[in-house]
């Protein structure tokens, strides 16, 4: 059963002094990152942070999992989302929340004179309000979490650059430990490019690559195998005696396969087979 | 009855597969590729992919039984045009086309079906000379 | 224990069931929200077993059902027979495909291209199998 609390009045009624004394806390905190946030924009969220939480207070004071609570938690929810995309900690858009109790705790000392009741009350504010600022903070945590996801999309696709060597031969050089998942778009993207440069060859140079294993081995194959279905070849340059030693243990079969130790010497084999020719001129003096 | 049109360029054959096959269409083909290549004493076949999202076995198979039709009767084929998606898949699925050739797209194949071509004149010329 | 929020049943009866079914699995795969390659692997995976359903087990039909679990949601799609069945499964698993031209059931390879792949086989009363792709969240 929803139950009003009288608090909710006595903040209507000392509106503005509460959002002036809340305002300047926060400001004040230790937390604040004035260089993140405008004074403007502060007071805009705090001012319409009062009113919903007052309006929802005079609705049902008791359970902030109420449709009661909806809109203060979208406004929270929303606080939350601006404060990660500027560079928040989670503790400091947390303590949007609880730097609302100190001059909430004043007024009701101020304006209840029955002990017991101000006890009380200022226990179910206090509830209240350490839900709402864990609220904010769980917020901020999946938002976090989205934007690390995205970010780490882009990394992938930057990390994957196709490069035109020349015409039609492309090459990818892969940096850095290779796993299954890493591979698998890394592939799915050279096959892509192959498409749009109209590429008969594909270099895949791995001198980058500290170790392989049978996973990344077998992806490799495969890319390969891809690549001929679609009307290009491969190369894979960069074999180095102890990767070379790993895929003949592994039993993986790259017979079918040219390989070349340098990137170079894949290049000049490429140009052979798309029918260039290099012609060295004589160096002018 | 619906066919898949056979366009003759030259000394090649054409085919551009759009439609999502089934049985009857492509034993259809089959027959009508065979006659024309022989109709027209076509030396090379372009099978063109390129509109097709989902190859399965069974087109895998259609494509090696047009190859091998055709090489029998002294005609080259390229497959011209798969998608990265549909290799992915057709690597996967254990399906390697051996003994079927492969361009990016139809102007490549052409390209590799004439080299190949100017190749087997030349060869002609010198066992008459 | 997964649940099931949707679930479509069609017939195999002619070649032409065959492309429906991939029309068909390809539709839900793609309001599913899988990537192209996810969405190849299953509609080709679902071909060569409604072929399998048409040609060894004289039809049949498919189901589709959008599954979810705890973690993630997924397409699984069952196509049933009442064929001769498969006499020696352990060997049709075995059996892939080599230049095309091999006469295998292909189940190992649409197996490859899928997540989860059970069949229940016995001769003279049919097949069962199940293929399900779940969707990288």
């Amino acid at each position: 059963m929803a139950q009003a609390s009288g608090v909710g009045q006595l903040i209507k009624k000392n509106e503005q002094q509460i959002l002036e004394q809340w305002l300047a806390l926060q400001q004040s905190a230790a937390s604040f990152r004035a260089d993140l946030m405008k004074d403007r924009e502060l007071r805009e969220q705090s001012r319409e942070f009062l009113q919903h939480f007052t309006a929802s207070l005079q609705e049902d004071s008791q359970n902030v999992d109420a449709p009661a609570w909806k809109p203060v938690k979208d406004l929270l929810a929303s606080v939350s989302r601006s404060r990660a995309t500027q560079g928040f900690k989670p503790s400091e858009t947390a303590m949007f929340v609880f730097s609302l109790k100190q001059p909430l705790f004043d007024l009701l000392r101020k304006e209840i004179k029955d002990i017991e009741i101000l006890g009380n009350e200022t226990w179910v504010m206090s509830v209240l309000l350490d839900k709402l600022g864990l609220f904010t903070m769980e917020t901020y945590q999946q938002n976090r979490e989205i934007i690390i996801a995205r970010q780490q999309e882009e990394l992938l696709e930057l990390s994957t650059p196709v490069v035109e060597l020349w015409n039609n031969i492309v090459a990818l050089p892969l940096i850095g430990t290779l796993d299954s998942a890493r591979t698998q778009v890394v592939m799915e993207s050279l096959l892509q490019k192959i498409v749009e440069n109209e590429a008969m060859i594909a270099i895949i140079d791995i001198t980058g690559v500290p170790t392989v294993d049978t996973l990344v081995a077998q992806h490799l194959l495969k890319t390969v195998a891809a690549a001929r279905l679609m009307g290009a070849d491969c190369i894979i340059s960069g074999m180095r005696p102890q990767i070379a030693q790993t895929i003949v243990h592994l039993g993986v079969n790259l017979s079918d396969v040219i390989t070349k130790a340098t990137l170079a010497d894949a290049f000049a084999v490429a140009l052979q087979r798309t029918g260039a020719t290099v012609i060295r001129n004589a160096v002018k003096a | 009855m619906e066919r898949i049109p056979i366009l003759k360029m030259g000394e090649l054959l054409l085919v551009t597969i759009q439609v999502d096959m089934h049985d009857q269409l492509a034993i259809t083909l089959q027959d009508d590729l065979t006659q024309q290549i022989v109709k027209h004493r076509a030396h090379g076949v372009l099978i063109d992919i390129s509109s097709l999202e989902i190859v399965d076995s069974f087109i895998g198979r259609m494509i090696g039984n047009i190859a091998a039709m055709a090489r029998m009767l002294d005609a080259e084929t390229v497959l011209v045009g798969m998608k990265p998606a549909v290799a992915i898949t057709l690597v996967e699925l254990g399906m390697s086309l051996a003994g079927v050739r492969t361009a990016l797209n139809v102007e490549k194949g052409m390209a590799m079906l004439q080299n190949s071509l100017k190749g087997k004149e030349t060869f002609g010329r010198n066992t008459q000379g | 224990m997964a649940v099931i929020l949707k679930d479509e049943t069609a017939w195999i009866k002619s070649s032409s069931d065959i492309v429906k079914v991939r029309q068909l699995v390809r539709d839900w795969a793609i309001a599913m929200g899988f990537s192209l390659v996810e969405q190849t692997k299953i509609v080709t995976a679902a071909s060569e077993l409604a072929r399998n359903a048409l040609d060894y087990g004289g039809g049949g039909e498919v189901r589709l059902e959008m599954i979810q679990n705890e973690l993630r949601r997924g397409l699984k799609v069952t196509f049933v027979d009442q064929g001769p069945g498969i006499p020696d499964l352990e060997q049709a698993l075995k059996d892939g495909f080599s230049t095309g031209t091999g006469m295998g059931l292909g189940l190992s390879g649409a197996k490859r291209l899928v997540n989860e792949f059970e069949i229940d086989s016995t001769p003279g009363r049919g097949t069962k199998v199940s293929i399900t792709r779940w969707r990288n969240t």
